[in-house]
């Protein structure tokens, strides 16, 4: 009896369990609101290409008024209020973001293009998981080692990206509201669905107005914020470009400032690693969210010795990578999240097959139409190639080697970047010898892309500075 | 290493066969474990999960290895692994019965002239206690009373103490005594307790030149577990480069029902490939699995479950 090839057939999951508006408004001291000038823009299905819904797109009045109902909401309600009695809205807030799990991951895979597996056993838990974390918190602040009675700074601004929509919104918002801060949030503007579903969340368990305001729209909305001179912090997640702009703006200004920035990450495979989790590392590590990750593993560094069965492995692998609708539950590899962002990705692969790197891709069916990629690796890379400098943000692997350890440091730590590295050896004391020497942020050692709220998070150099995650995470909005 | 004779080497050496074995990749737990658990959360429907429910009964040896095994009760067996389902012909048949030797005649006589195969236990088992000699001549009585498959076990003790050759010699002379029987070596991965331990004795069965290498006695908890089984799908894959052929391989013990028989084909699927789905290359080892597959096969094809009583309990 003959093996047959074993189609798994589709399985979707259903969309019928979302109620999208055709609109959705700001969301201002606890309302939805038109923005003033009644600009929308449009968020798309980058799997389809469909519109999904029109969004109002907020300008510098709106973005006052969110931060006028913000100040007043900290100054008369949330800041006030004893660190028990927030506790309770936070925790209530993560119990239904538990029970709308399945809502908020099909809206989040919809308007993100991720695969609904990631959204549905990553994203979402891991942004309940925050909430519940810090909701701990906001009646401990006083034995959490910023002295006897931590004050909060006040309104904080915070701008997040579009690669874990919701699940930025949940890294921002609990530390800032667990330690008194109110909020103005900015989605990115190809991703504003969860965030605005969230909105919902937070009517629903009755927080009071103003404590959380949403502004939707681009970078002109972001840069309103972080110019509005009622913020006392801002926190961004997103590009190191944009960050410097940031920083720049508020030089000379008493604003706080947090930066979670880009990242190359150094993967490092040593020859006595344990071979298939390496490999399944290296699959996580880059492939994970489209690539999409500010701390992805996309500096493959490989002991020489190694390098064949490694590279031999991977492909196998990759070939059993399931390419395509990002709500069937047996998708890996999702869309891109946007025409622009596959421009750029197209635009650097293209550079390193000029730069003489060579570039693999295993056989996958690409959709018609939505934005797609192909899982991508690169051999034959140098560092002085441009795939291996600059943040990708795509399913594009670039394959480095080294012969020793100094050398795997080196080349780890040779980049403008520090967010994260990963060691993959069986050597215990190896790995505390990488971590010490290594400038990131996070180190994994035989893991890839773990996130725990009790974890702090956070970069290096050009990666930015500030940490969120754990105990850590709550002093950026803390006045010590 | 890529052939026989640096294979026969391997086998001739001690030593050799320890750096081998010990100079094989390692296994982190964690990483085995989440990879495991990541492909139990396929979703498979429709075409495919009927697809799949016919080749889970046809990859099933019917087991029964009991003290108390009766003629009566092995001719029951035969008949529901020739024929699971007596309202229905258009269910598969088992791949195999497995007894212990002294039923092996009985289980002949009633699948003769049909595809289910006879396979029998042998080799002391469950625990593999005796002499060599004592475990040849259980093997040699069970394939003269006509058994197609050998299910032998390895001895736990002599590969714990690291005397890997001693293990490799007794499945070498096994096999020989099996002549045109298949070999299944059962490791009993629960008493093996690392990973490390189930990749290195996955090797050693298949250099020594196992047709199978088999997780469990069903007698040892915990039997077969997903992780183990990863680990020897990744061995049996990566044999092949070596010893150009396919090793199969038999989850036995502990899986009872078809949605856990269903991730188990997802890891043959993902792991080994599409070339190990077929019962030449994997088996299940169960015996209360098989209602539960006639059962989810009856309810994809009309949409309804029938009571458990519709369903023969043999």
């Amino acid at each position: 009896m003959t093996a047959t090839n074993w189609q798994y057939a589709p399985a979707p999951e259903s969309r019928d369990i979302v109620d999208l508006r055709s609109e959705y408004g700001l969301f201002i001291d606890g309302e939805f609101v038109e923005a003033q000038g009644g600009a929308t823009f449009k968020t798309v299905n980058p799997a389809t290409e469909e519109v999904l819904a029109a969004v109002s797109e907020a300008g510098a009045e709106d973005v006052d008024r969110a931060v006028a109902a913000a100040r007043r909401a900290q100054t008369d309600v949330w800041g006030p209020m004893p660190g028990a009695e927030r506790a309770k809205y936070l925790y209530r807030l993560a119990r239904v973001i538990q029970e709308r799990a399945r809502e908020l991951a099909v809206v989040e895979t919809l308007d993100n293009g991720k695969p609904i597996k990631e959204s549905r056993d990553v994203d979402v838990p891991t942004a309940a998981a925050h909430f519940f974390s810090y909701a701990g918190w906001a009646d401990k602040l006083s034995h959490a080692g910023y002295g006897a009675d931590p004050r909060p700074l006040g309104v904080a601004g915070q701008i997040i990206p579009w690669n874990f929509p919701l699940l930025m919104a949940a890294w921002k918002l609990a530390p800032a509201l667990a330690t008194g801060n109110t909020c103005v949030l900015k989605p990115a503007e190809t991703t504003p669905l969860s965030a605005l579903l969230l909105a919902e969340i937070l009517q629903q368990i009755d927080l009071p107005p103003g404590v959380v305001n949403i502004v939707t729209g681009a970078g002109a909305t972001g840069q309103a914020l972080v110019d509005h001179a009622g913020v006392d912090k801002v926190a961004f997640t997103g590009s190191t470009s944009v960050g410097k702009q940031i920083q720049r703006a508020l030089a000379g200004r008493p604003t706080r400032l947090t930066l979670e920035l880009g990242g190359k990450a150094a993967n490092i495979v040593f020859d006595d690693a344990p071979l298939d989790q390496a490999v399944e590392g290296i699959v996580n590590g880059i492939f994970f969210n489209q690539g999409h990750v500010c701390c992805a593993g996309s500096r493959l560094l490989v002991q020489e010795s190694v390098l064949e069965p490694v590279m031999g492995h991977l492909k196998r692998r990759l070939g059993t990578l399931r390419v395509g609708d990002p709500l069937d539950k047996n998708t890996d590899l999702g869309a891109i999240n946007s025409a622009e962002q596959l421009a750029r990705i197209t635009e650097l692969t293209d550079s390193g097959v000029d730069q003489g790197a060579q570039r693999w891709q295993p056989e996958c069916q690409l959709p018609d139409r939505g934005y797609w990629f192909a899982p991508t690796v690169f051999t034959g890379v140098s560092q002085s190639h441009r795939i291996a400098r600059e943040e990708i943000f795509g399913p594009v692997l670039s394959v480095l080697t080294f012969r020793t350890p100094d050398e795997a440091v080196t080349k780890a730590n040779n980049t403008p970047y520090g967010l994260s590295a990963g060691v993959w050896t069986d050597k215990g004391s190896r790995i505390l010898w990488m971590a010490e020497r290594l400038r990131a942020g996070v180190v994994w050692a035989n893991t890839f892309n773990r996130f725990d709220p009790t974890s702090p998070f956070g970069g290096y150099k050009e990666s930015g500075f500030g940490r969120e995650g754990g105990r850590h995470g709550l002093g950026p909005y803390l006045a010590v | 290493m890529t052939t026989a004779s640096a294979q026969r080497e391997l086998l001739a050496s001690d030593a050799a066969l320890s750096r081998f074995l010990r100079g094989l990749p390692g296994v982190d737990q964690v990483g085995a474990e989440a990879r495991a658990a990541a492909l139990a959360t396929r979703s498979i429907k429709r075409d495919a999960k009927l697809w799949a429910l016919d080749r889970a009964i046809r990859m099933t040896d019917l087991t029964t290895l009991e003290g108390a095994d009766t003629p009566g009760k092995v001719r029951a067996l035969c008949a529901k692994a020739v024929r699971p389902d007596p309202t229905d012909d258009t269910v598969p048949p088992a791949a195999a019965v497995c007894v212990y030797p002294d039923m092996v005649a009985v289980a002949v006589e009633h699948t003769r002239g049909t595809p289910v195969q006879v396979a029998s236990v042998a080799t002391a088992f469950p625990s593999g206690r005796a002499s060599l000699d004592v475990k040849l001549a259980d093997t040699k009585d069970a394939v003269a009373a006509g058994a197609d498959e050998i299910d032998m076990v390895i001895d736990r003790g002599a590969f714990l103490a690291g005397r890997y050759s001693a293990v490799a010699d007794e499945i070498v002379a096994t096999k020989q005594a099996c002549g045109d029987a298949h070999l299944k070596v059962i490791l009993e991965t629960g008493e093996l307790a690392t990973l490390d331990n189930v990749r290195r004795a996955s090797w050693l069965a298949i250099l020594a030149g196992a047709d199978f290498i088999k997780t469990s006695t069903g007698k040892i908890a915990p039997a077969s577990t997903r992780p183990v089984v990863l680990v020897m799908l990744e061995a049996v894959r990566d044999a092949e480069e070596i010893i150009e052929r396919k090793v199969g391989v038999k989850a036995a013990g502990g899986i009872r029902d078809a949605k856990d028989a269903i991730r188990y084909l997802v890891l043959v699927h993902e792991i080994a490939g599409p070339a190990w789905l077929t019962p030449e290359l994997f088996r299940f080892g169960a015996s209360s699995l098989l209602n539960d597959l006639l059962m989810q096969r009856d309810k994809q094809r009309t949409g309804a479950y029938a009571g458990p009583d519709y369903y023969t309990i043999d």
